[in-house]
């Protein structure tokens, strides 16, 4: 995944000016910032939901600007929200089936008889909803439970599972830690690095995200991002070290402390 | 009164060569394929294990730890979930000639190198992760264990250590063993007797550190027999194994019982799934300890008080007619024609689908054991028609002696002693049982075995008494009795199991021994006492401000009132006062069966029952505690001391 000189402008606001990122594969990369830096237009315009007036998005190699979510999501790219975007009156195994729905390749025909193809399809899917979703965030008691009832912690899990669905190769996470427990933020880290090494899963993942004990320990690179303009891209060492950075945070040094 | 037990013509004679393992070999080739032996849940799916699978993996784990180095006499421990792989290397380890050692799956690490190195522990299975990094802390103080197998891969993958080794190779292992010596699994199987050690059992201990009680094969398999005399089930039944398998009542049901009768055991999903499950199962026969049987109490009263107004009704007089039943036939008299109409009536109305939900709808027989229960949950659960039989028993006769017959139920006693038991009662009062199945003794404990077992009978340190019909009633145990200040001794169990029949009190602690009167230490229940708030429109943010509300104190004030109805005088509760923190076994305030341990909380909370004999009217605490995730908090508060209006 390649971001080439991207800037993105809201009238006259520069929310990103000359962006550069590149995500290795099999990395987890994260990208910080103060309120306000960009990450999510950043996050949005690699999704898809906005595209940028300049520069160029890479995947695989394959120039992809043009292309609209859905077709990014078949590509192999799934994300989860700041807030969450969860279909609350929908148990969490149908949050997590729909997430699995782009996979199904039966026709309109064969879906509405059920029969042959489309059972077969569902039944292979259903073992991996089950088997491998599940049973890796830890939600068996929780299958039937509408997602609405559930509490915060449970729904960010939800939607990582809806996510994993997809079975992407590069998960763009916006937060996933935000709001939760210590906890909580213990179980949510472990499931990131589960999803990043796991033989099975191996994807790679782009975290925005707030909490720099979690980001330092997590990640391979840091990109930094302040009022649209790239600070640095570099290892988590060089990231703490650099007075610019430091700068960026500056009075808001407490949040390396938190959580440490 | 005496009972005669039927004993059924198929049932296993018991020899003294036989061993669980010649038994398990026995069934396992008896049922082979065709039979179900066990149950998991997993991925949303029941999973059968025939007794071929069954066999199979056990065969190729015993013989994998043979070749590990494991030698006849070995202990091998176990720490994780229920879940068949724990009672597959139970079995093997038996299998191999080893012994078998459990532990809770919640023990903090102090409590696991105690054990693992008291034990002389030679190979340890933990599930997963968590239970190999608790066996990695201790690893280094305990030179006797050798290995550490693990089933569970997740999060394992950046484990390298050279003594951690996972379950599929130790079966690799065990399955290249076979290619050389192909009838060494049989061989090891005939080489035991049942007068060997199968089992080291810790117990958990009221007063002191955990003592390790020696079980032999015989005793296991003679207690299994005895108890199936008396209620037989038969292989088609169903079981649930979601409790400790470190519990003695686990390893009975499991084990003693579930291999003779070969009864098929089921595995929940999780523990959080556990109810759940059981549901889905609906089991045949059941055996819980007390706190099960509370828990589900509350859970009815709770949806009682939450459901609506019509459903209430109908609520109130089924169990009309479940109570005045249940006394009937407690009193063992006949029930008119028009009330097993209304119970009839009842019972298709309400209690067959409370039931259902309790996952109660097809249990012949439910036990409770391992701590007393209060008569008011008792008479609970045979109003909605369960077939519920206390039983006594304690980990050094393997299971129990002492249970309820069908039919000849009373409330406030335990029964008659199972077949092949003899029950006494010394001049002091303290309950002695003789019996194919009482223990050989404590491991690497010459006083506390010489103190247990004098002539062959097991001193149980239980105060009791035999009533007219020859039941048994147990007191209490004999240091927790009190004397009251009448000077007539009083069981404070009793009085805070019935503290305990209130929904909103989960756990209590009864002062009182030697002294004027009587007073109490509870701990509320934080979530229905939470939602009774939330309906007051009480504010509060934590547990410690809640169980000081003034109101909340109005409203435990009332529920003691009623548990001291109908008690003589100085037994009543007079004063009281609501703890700022739920006891907890982690802080070893309860044993790990949630027993209280009266000496230690007598010791901790000095200040407060000073208070209470007192005439203060609040007590300053200022302390520190330990989360679950190491976090401390410093808690400062003011607990107030009620006197009870009466």
């Amino acid at each position: 995944m390649e971001l080439e000189d991207i800037s993105m402008y809201f009238g006259k606001v520069t929310a990103l000016s000359g962006v550069n990122l590149k995500i290795r594969k099999g990395e987890i990369h994260s990208v910080i910032g103060p309120n306000g830096a960009g990450k999510t237009v950043m996050m949005n315009i690699i999704n898809g939901l906005y595209h940028p007036q300049e520069g160029n998005i890479y995947y695989k190699g394959q120039r992809i600007n043009h292309l609209s979510p859905h077709a990014r999501a078949k590509l192999g790219l799934a994300r989860t929200f700041q807030k969450v975007e969860v279909f609350g009156g929908m148990t969490v195994l149908d949050n997590i089936r729909l997430g699995r729905h782009i996979h199904f390749k039966s026709g309109i025909v064969s879906g509405a008889w059920y029969l042959g193809k489309t059972a077969r399809e569902e039944i292979e899917h259903r073992r991996f909803i089950e088997e491998e979703i599940i049973d890796l965030l830890e939600i068996e008691q929780i299958r039937h439970k509408p997602v609405g009832m559930l509490p915060y912690g449970l729904q960010k899990r939800v939607e990582l599972g809806r996510a994993l669905a997809l079975e992407p190769e590069l998960l763009i996470l916006d937060e996933p830690l935000a709001g939760l427990n210590l906890e909580e933020v213990e179980d949510m880290a472990r499931f990131i690095l589960d999803v990043n090494e796991e033989k099975r899963w191996k994807v790679t993942c782009l975290l925005v995200e707030h909490d720099m004990g979690v980001v330092m320990d997590l990640s391979k690179h840091v990109f930094v991002l302040n009022f649209g303009n790239m600070i640095i891209d570099g290892t988590p060492d060089e990231v703490q070290n650099n007075p610019e950075v430091i700068k960026a945070y500056l009075g808001e040094e407490d949040l390396y402390a938190t959580r440490r | 009164m005496q009972h005669e037990d039927k004993t059924t013509a198929e049932s296993t004679s018991i020899s003294k060569e036989l061993t669980i393992p010649k038994l398990f070999l026995e069934k396992a080739n008896h049922y082979g394929k065709g039979r179900v032996a066990m149950r998991e849940k997993e991925y949303g799916i029941w999973l059968p294990i025939t007794w071929e699978d069954y066999l199979q993996n056990v065969k190729y784990i015993a013989l994998g730890l043979v070749s590990l180095g494991l030698e006849k006499g070995d202990k091998v421990s176990m720490i994780g979930d229920n879940r068949p792989e724990g009672l597959w290397a139970e079995m093997a380890a038996l299998c191999a000639g080893g012994i078998g050692v459990w532990l809770f799956q919640d023990c903090l690490i102090e409590e696991v190198r105690y054990i693992i190195d008291h034990s002389d522990t030679k190979f340890l299975f933990g599930e997963g992760q968590e239970e190999v990094d608790k066996a990695l802390s201790i690893f280094n103080e305990c030179p006797k264990l050798k290995k550490i197998i693990w089933d569970d891969a997740k999060g394992m993958r950046n484990y390298d250590q050279d003594y951690l080794i996972s379950l599929k190779e130790v079966m690799q292992l065990g399955r290249e063993l076979e290619q050389e010596q192909p009838n060494l699994f049989e061989e090891l199987i005939q080489n035991g007797t049942g007068e060997e050690v199968a089992l080291l059992f810790y117990t958990s201990g009221t007063t002191s550190a955990p003592k390790g009680a020696l079980l032999s094969h015989n005793n296991m398999l003679t207690m299994g027999q005895h108890l199936m005399a008396v209620d037989p089930c038969k292989d088609t039944d169903d079981y649930v194994s979601y409790l400790p398998f470190a519990w003695i009542g686990e390893q009975m049901m499991s084990i003693s019982c579930g291999l003779q009768i070969g009864y098929t055991i089921n595995f929940p999903e999780s523990p959080a799934t556990a109810q759940e499950n059981i549901r889905e199962i609906g089991p045949h026969v059941m055996f819980a300890p007390p706190r099960m049987y509370e828990e589900m109490t509350r859970l009815v009263q709770v949806k009682y008080l939450d459901a609506s107004w019509i459903k209430r009704k109908f609520f109130e007089i089924s169990s009309k007619i479940g109570y005045h039943v249940a006394n009937l036939n407690f009193e063992k008299k006949p029930v008119p024609a028009f009330w097993r109409l209304l119970e009839w009536l009842a019972y298709i109305s309400v209690q067959k689908k409370l039931k259902d939900h309790l996952g109660l709808s097809r249990v012949r027989n439910a036990y409770t054991g391992g701590a007393a229960m209060g008569p008011d949950h008792f008479r609970f659960f045979h109003a909605m028609g369960v077939n519920l039989k206390q039983i006594y028993g304690q980990t050094e006769v393997a299971g129990i002696s002492v249970v309820h017959r069908s039919g000849d139920i009373k409330f406030d006693t335990v029964g008659h002693p199972i077949p092949g038991t003899e029950i006494k009662i010394t001049e002091e009062g303290e309950i002695i049982t003789r019996s194919p199945s009482v223990f050989l003794g404590y491991y690497k404990n010459p006083e506390a075995t010489e103190k247990a077992l004098q002539d062959g009978w097991l001193y149980s340190d239980d105060k009791g008494f035999l009533d007219e019909d020859g039941h048994l009633v147990v007191f209490d145990r004999t240091k927790d009795v009190f004397t009251l200040s009448d000077g007539k001794p009083f069981s404070p169990q009793y009085m805070e199991t019935r503290l305990k029949f209130s929904p909103y009190i989960k756990d209590s602690w009864v002062i009182g021994d030697k002294q004027p009167y009587i007073t109490a230490v509870l701990c509320i229940d934080y979530k229905v006492v939470g939602k009774w708030a939330d309906d007051k429109k009480l504010n509060y943010t934590s547990y410690p401000e809640l169980s000081q509300k003034p109101e909340v104190y109005e409203l435990v004030e009332k529920q003691i009132q009623e548990a001291n109805q109908d008690l003589p005088g100085p037994a009543k509760v007079v004063k009281f006062t609501n703890l700022y923190k739920e006891l907890d076994a982690d802080d070893d305030e309860l044993t790990r069966t949630r027993k209280l341990r009266r000496a230690f909380v007598t010791k901790r909370y000095e200040d407060i029952v000073n208070a209470l004999y007192g005439d203060q009217d609040t007590v300053h605490i200022d302390t520190t505690i330990n989360y679950e995730d190491g976090r401390q908090a410093h808690i400062k508060t003011d607990m107030q001391i009620i006197t009870i209006q009466k």
